[in-house]
């Protein structure tokens, strides 16, 4: 898995590209979380993110779960189709802001 | 096409990306459409993923192996899955309730969507656990 940040504003996007399994979830928290506990919005675009697993979904709910508690949130989106199956299958759809 | 390959495996998270190449090499020789393999591969990972997690838990740097045998017979796929961790009790895993919303507990329950039965069997001498997970393509 790599990544890019961008930011604009109180808006930073986390580009994640590859796999996401358990083998990087520490990594992808290690980027996530410090942006959301810091109070910025964060969109995480995961149009290259070609497969993810139960151990990447505990991020995005995770991520979901502590902007809440910093009064942000993250928004997920260009998911592609095969993560967004799996997103579906943990029926997430109607929790996660899915753009 | 009747199919039966296996391949060992360091028991290590860093093993579970070689663990999705090989099945999806196996499932390109069955010529399975592309959502069942993707399907498919999901569940043998998160399988693959509950031996390193669970069935080592607290063993760092394990030098053993786990093995995965995907075998197709007509149209009933089977994958054995053999490990020597620590013996698991059938009876207590449970995936968390969906409507729960928190990190983890989801891996046994893709398990269950997406295959006809898992079972763990008690027939190997050299390994601990043999989890057989099938489905009717």
């Amino acid at each position: 898995m790599s990544y890019k940040i961008t930011e604009e504003g109180n808006v930073a996007t986390v580009f994640l590209d590859g796999e996401i399994d358990m083998d990087v979830t520490e990594k992808a928290k290690e980027v996530i979380l410090p942006l959301v506990e810091a109070g910025k919005e964060v969109h995480l675009n995961l149009k290259d993110v070609s497969y993810m697993d139960s151990s990447g979904i505990s991020v995005l709910i995770e991520s979901h779960q502590k902007a809440l508690e910093s009064n942000t949130k993250v928004v997920v989106k260009e998911v592609s189709k095969s993560v967004l199956k799996v997103i579906m299958m943990a029926k997430l759809e109607q929790i996660l802001n899915l753009e | 096409m009747d199919i039966s390959e296996s391949k060992d495996f360091l028991v290590h998270s860093g093993s579970l990306k070689e663990v999705r190449t090989f099945s999806r090499e196996v499932f390109e020789k069955l010529k399975l459409d592309n959502d069942l393999k993707d399907e498919l591969v999901l569940a043998i990972a998160e399988a693959a993923q509950n031996i390193v997690k669970h069935g080592y838990k607290g063993v760092e740097n394990t030098k053993d192996h786990m093995q995965i045998k995907i075998s197709m017979n007509g149209n009933q796929l089977e994958i054995g899955f053999f490990d020597k961790g620590k013996p698991v009790v059938a009876e207590n895993i449970q995936h968390r309730k969906l409507d729960d919303i928190k990190p983890g507990g989801l891996g046994t329950f893709f398990i269950k969507q997406i295959m006809d039965d898992a079972v763990f069997k008690k027939d190997q001498q050299q390994w601990v656990n043999h989890l057989i997970l099938t489905k009717k393509i």
